[in-house]
Parts: C-alpha cells; structure tokens; sequence
C-alpha cells in the first residue's frame, strides 16, 4: 500500500476523534454540572490522546517532513476527513449526548476490527483506545436513558436530537476509494459490514430509552470526501487560531 | 545467554527510576505504577520505554521530562520512548503502588467484574477511603482526571476519587 493511501485512510479514522474531541472542548467549563463538564472533557482528552497516536504516526510516515501538529493544525478545511457527525455543534446537553452516543457505538465497533489490523501501530492504538471508547460508551448510553426515559422536557429534547442527527449516521459506513485500498491490503476495516450490528445496538439502547429511530429515507454525507457542513469552517478557525496566528509557535 | 533488552528493566536503574513520580498522583512512582517496560543502558545512554496509561494524558509528557531529569542528576543521559502495545492496565501498578494510592485518599482498582458493577450504581463495593465503609456512591463516571472516577462516602460524606480498572 502507498504511504499516500494509508495516510489518507488513517486521516478517515483520526480526524472523527479529533474533530469530535474539538467539539468536546468547547463545553469545558460549560457543562451543565460539574460532574457532566468533567466526564465530556475527559472524554475530549482520551480522543486528543488517540489523534495524537494517529497523527504522530502519519509524520512518521512523511519521514518526518511534517509534525502531529502541522497535520492537526495547518490543513485546510477540505483535507480533513472526518464525518459530518462530529464536526455538528453542541446545541444542548442533550444534543451533545445523542452526537456522541451515535459516534460511540461506531467507534467501538470499528476499534474492535481495527486491533486486528496488518498495519501493527494502527493495531495498537486501537487496542488502546477500545478501553478508553468502552467508558465512553457507556457514559452517552447510560445519558440516552436517562434523558429519554427522564422528564417529558428531555425526552422531548433529545428526541428532537436524535431526529435531527440520525442522518448524519449512514456516512459512518460508507467506504472511500482510500478505504478500499487499505481492506485490499489487510490494513483498513470493512464499515460496512458494522452497520448491522449499530443499529442493533442502537436500537436496544434506544427502545430502553423510550426514543424512535426517525424513519428517513435521505442521508446526508461528504465529510469523509473533505466537503463539510456550513459548521467546519469555524470549528478550525478556533482549532487553528493560534498557529496561524503565531505561525510554528510551541508550548 | 543475550537477554532481549526491550523487555528488561536494568535493576542498577530501578532506584532512578523511583525518583520519579506520577504528577498527578505524587504517591506513585513510575515502577508503582507499572508503566516502565523496559530500562538499560547501553553505550552510557539509558533508554527507558514508558507505555501512556490513557491516550490522553498529560502526565505521560511530564514524566518523559521527570525521567531525562532524575538520570542527567545522575550525569547519565537518558533517552524516553513511548509503547502503545501491549495497552497498560491497572493490573501493572505494584502491591505497594495500590497501598499507597489508598493512603493518599484514591481507591485502588477493583478487578474487571467488580469494577463494572460500581461503576453502573448496582453494588456498594468501592470502600471509603476517609472510614472504611462500603456504603458509598458513585457521583461520576470521570473524576478529576481521565483514569477516576468520582464516589461519596455515605456514612462519612467524604468525597473521594476511585481509580478505574481499566483492562
Ligand atoms: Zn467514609
């Protein structure tokens, strides 16, 4: 596999964890309790930690010509890769839940098949972050319940949610030219053949929520092309700020 | 007889690297806490592997440092180096590391079943760490850092931080 094609691919993975972990950012400090504020920022800190894994990889693979931090912070807005569901913004509470509830089950389940990757770094950080993704998960399920079997409020919001972000969803298991190219290899995960096992798990962890699936027929996607939502352009004007701002500036 | 260097933790640097602490968690030192895979010297050069216990956390940058530090007080120079695999679990922090996070006030880990059932709220098993009770609760699944969680003592009332397995 070309070094270009694998970069691209890992690009495909990283830039979710590092895009949603921006969005998670943002609440710090503004989350409705404290302990709320912590578990989302401690979850932010895990999928920086896994990006930093992702990205300090790919700079080796451009025999260093470029750093994590150039990859992270001085692409333009139509390199990254990431799926349209991350980069949405945080409306309420319970839209935040719901985003990363959706996010959570993919991301376990693709974790769960990347472990067993050819590719030995990319096995490793998987098997690594498969441990951090489980708390997760956890955490937005347990918050689906509590929202959707809460008070007539909640339930309301994150219904509202739900309906608003499911079609966002499908993009998760669509497959890139540079997807193909690294399942050919042994190197890149099937998608497609998670979806079953996310909407099942979707579905349970809904239907104990007393939340329903929207029955759409239209799904939104171009993240994973590099054509984002209206929302991207100023998440990476705040990512990027400084390093534009004071260009090869270091902590 | 060759010994695989990668696996081997030379025991003349041991006592160096027990200088060194977890930021975070001053209590621990990087052998209680099992994240040093491997230490040798070789040409004066110690070349130490650490493996992150979370992705994310920020200590792990900070010990690299603490580490080149404890070894240049020694007038060795020290080279840092980061494994992913095999993922750290809690199983690697020492009798005596586990001793000392609860003395600090942090409870040790329970194993993998327990530590489930605490942490979804079905059993009182996390002891307090201020008295000694099992009647505590879980307030949050994150505590004030990525690798705790937050209890309160219910016969005591003290807040205290439990330390997740993590596997
Ligand atoms: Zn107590």
């Amino acid at each position: 596999m070309k070094n270009e094609n694998l970069i691209q691919y890992i690009y495909g993975i990283a830039d979710n964890a590092l895009i949603l972990g921006q969005r998670l950012s943002e609440l710090c400090g503004h989350g409705p309790s404290l302990e709320t504020d912590i578990a989302l920022t401690n979850m932010a800190l895990d999928l920086l930690g896994q990006t930093r894994s992702y990205y300090q990889y790919v700079a080796r693979l451009t025999g260093d010509e470029k750093t994590e931090d150039d990859i992270a912070f001085l692409r333009i807005e139509r390199q990254y890769k990431n799926v349209l569901l991350v980069e949405q913004p945080n409306r309420h509470f319970g839209y935040v839940i719901t985003r990363q509830f959706f996010f959570d089950v993919f991301h376990l389940l693709l974790l769960q098949e990347l472990q067993n990757s050819k590719d030995e770094t990319l096995s490793a950080i998987a098997k690594k972050g498969i441990k951090e993704v489980s708390y997760h998960q956890r955490f937005s399920s347990d918050w689906m319940k509590r929202l959707g079997d809460g008070t007539e409020e909640s339930h309301q919001k994150v219904q509202e949610a739900v309906d608003d972000l499911w079609r966002f969803t499908d993009e998760l298991f669509h497959l890139t030219e540079d997807d193909k190219e690294a399942i050919e290899t042994g190197i890149g995960i099937d998608v497609t053949n998670l979806k079953e096992k996310y909407n099942k798990k979707i579905k349970e962890i809904l239907e104990e929520a007393t939340l329903t699936i929207p029955e759409i027929k239209w799904f939104q996607k171009g993240g994973k092309q590099g054509i984002h939502s209206e929302h991207m352009g100023y998440l990476l004007a705040d990512l990027q700020y400084m390093q534009r701002a004071y260009p090869n500036m270091v902590w | 007889m060759t010994i695989d260097l990668e696996q081997h933790i030379d025991a003349n640097l041991i006592p160096i690297l027990e200088k060194v602490h977890d930021p975070e968690i001053p209590v621990l030192s990087l052998m209680d806490m099992g994240v040093v895979r491997s230490a040798y010297l070789k040409d004066d050069v110690a070349y130490i592997k650490i493996t992150p216990t979370y992705s994310g956390c920020p200590a792990m940058d900070v010990m690299g440092e603490d580490i080149i530090k404890a070894f240049a007080d020694m007038n060795i120079e020290a080279k840092v180096s980061l494994v992913l695999s095999p993922a750290w679990t809690t199983d690697w922090i020492t009798p005596k590391g586990r001793k000392a996070l609860e003395e600090y006030g942090i409870a040790a880990p329970l194993e993998e079943n327990a530590d489930k059932e605490a942490l979804l709220g079905n059993k009182k098993i996390v002891k307090c760490t201020n008295c000694g009770s099992t009647n505590t609760k879980l307030v949050s699944q994150f505590g004030s850092t990525a690798c705790k969680a937050l209890f309160q003592c219910e016969d005591c009332l003290e807040p205290f931080d439990y330390f997740k397995c993590l596997k």
